[in-house]
């Protein structure tokens, strides 16, 4: 039951992303649509915030595909377009975030979270080194033997 | 050695700053699904819309050297109804002129919106297409814009007006941008 519910959920989930470009909103030219569909990826809808326009079943999505496709069919570069939709919504808009001075805690802050656990492994491991393993001395074998023997 | 002791309160050191961070998402009337307006102090942009049932057409310069708000808002949408009652208030008190933008909307719908829940606009433009929406960086309706009199964005709200948004930001924002 829960297996079939789950595979209803699922085929529901594949219906929604396959048809979340409509066929009437693609363009002619497979390049341009290619190149709207590549655009479309990298933008954020602002409306459920974790897909993309390209996926998004939402309105505003549906109005920002059609309108990359009208910027690329007027000659913006891909560049262009995205700047276009970036001036109205902000950095949020892109999936991935620009680096610059205000992502630069996003960016970089696992790479010196690492570097600060690395830093405190090598001094955890430098102050405690291994004593090396001296043979044994005499007295020290005979003890051993004895408490062997004691064992058994 | 104190040094040494002293690294001991390093995690409590992390633990509080995390804690005061989740605190601040834990606090009433944060939304994180809340952005702010790319355009927050750019000029805003030129559009022009046509009039509500049969009226002028809306455009900025309609407003130009003005110190305006517009209402982003439609028929459909639930919020807006919320939010009605204290746009209703502010155009009674007159202390700002409003501009409405109806969103997406047919004609007929929102004349029996404004029927229902009162017209608080000078103005209403139809942005039926929803291209003037999207150069405001509207992601959802109901929004709320306010432009200064050099026809610049100066605040925005996403989301219904409340009578606190109206006492904590938009009249300390008439008061700032000189509203007479």
């Amino acid at each position: 039951m829960i297996r079939a519910l789950a595979a209803a959920a699922i085929l529901v989930g594949l219906v929604h992303v396959a048809f979340a470009v409509e066929p009437s909103e693609m363009l002619s030219n497979p390049t341009l649509e290619a190149r709207a569909e590549a655009i479309g990826r990298q933008l954020r809808c602002l409306v459920c915030q974790n897909e993309s326009i390209e996926d998004s079943g939402a309105d505003l999505a549906h109005d920002l595909r059609v309108l990359i496709r009208e910027r690329l069919k007027a000659g913006d570069t891909d560049a262009q377009a995205v700047k276009y939709v970036v001036d109205r919504y902000g950095d949020f808009v892109l999936l991935k975030p620009p680096v610059e001075p205000a992502t630069y805690v996003l960016w970089f802050s696992p790479f010196a979270i690492l570097a600060i656990g690395a830093a405190g492994a090598w001094l955890y491991l430098r102050r405690r080194p291994v004593p090396p393993d001296e043979p044994l001395d005499l007295n020290q074998r005979r003890k051993l033997e004895r408490l062997l023997l004691d064992d058994q | 050695m104190t040094g040494r002791r002293l690294l001991y309160l390093l995690p409590l050191v992390g633990f509080l700053a995390l804690a005061a961070y989740f605190l601040r998402g834990l606090a009433p009337g944060y939304d994180p699904q809340v952005l702010p307006s790319a355009l927050i102090d750019k000029p805003a942009p030129n559009f022009t819309l046509a009039g509500f049932k049969g009226g002028a057409p809306l455009s900025n310069a309609d407003f130009a050297g003005e110190l305006v708000l517009v209402n982003f808002f439609a028929s459909w949408c639930v919020p807006c109804r919320a939010e009605s009652p204290v746009l209703m208030d502010l155009a009674r008190r007159n202390v700002v002129q409003l501009y409405g933008i109806d969103y997406k909307d047919k004609p007929e719908d929102a004349a029996k919106f404004l029927q229902t829940f009162g017209d608080p606009y000078r103005r209403i433009g139809v942005d039926e297409t929803g291209r003037t929406a999207i150069n405001f960086g509207v992601y959802g309706v109901p929004e709320t814009y306010a432009i200064d009199r050099a026809g610049r964005i100066r605040w925005r709200h996403v989301g219904p007006l409340s009578e606190q948004v109206v006492r904590t930001e938009i009249m300390p924002l008439l008061k700032q941008l000189g509203a007479s």
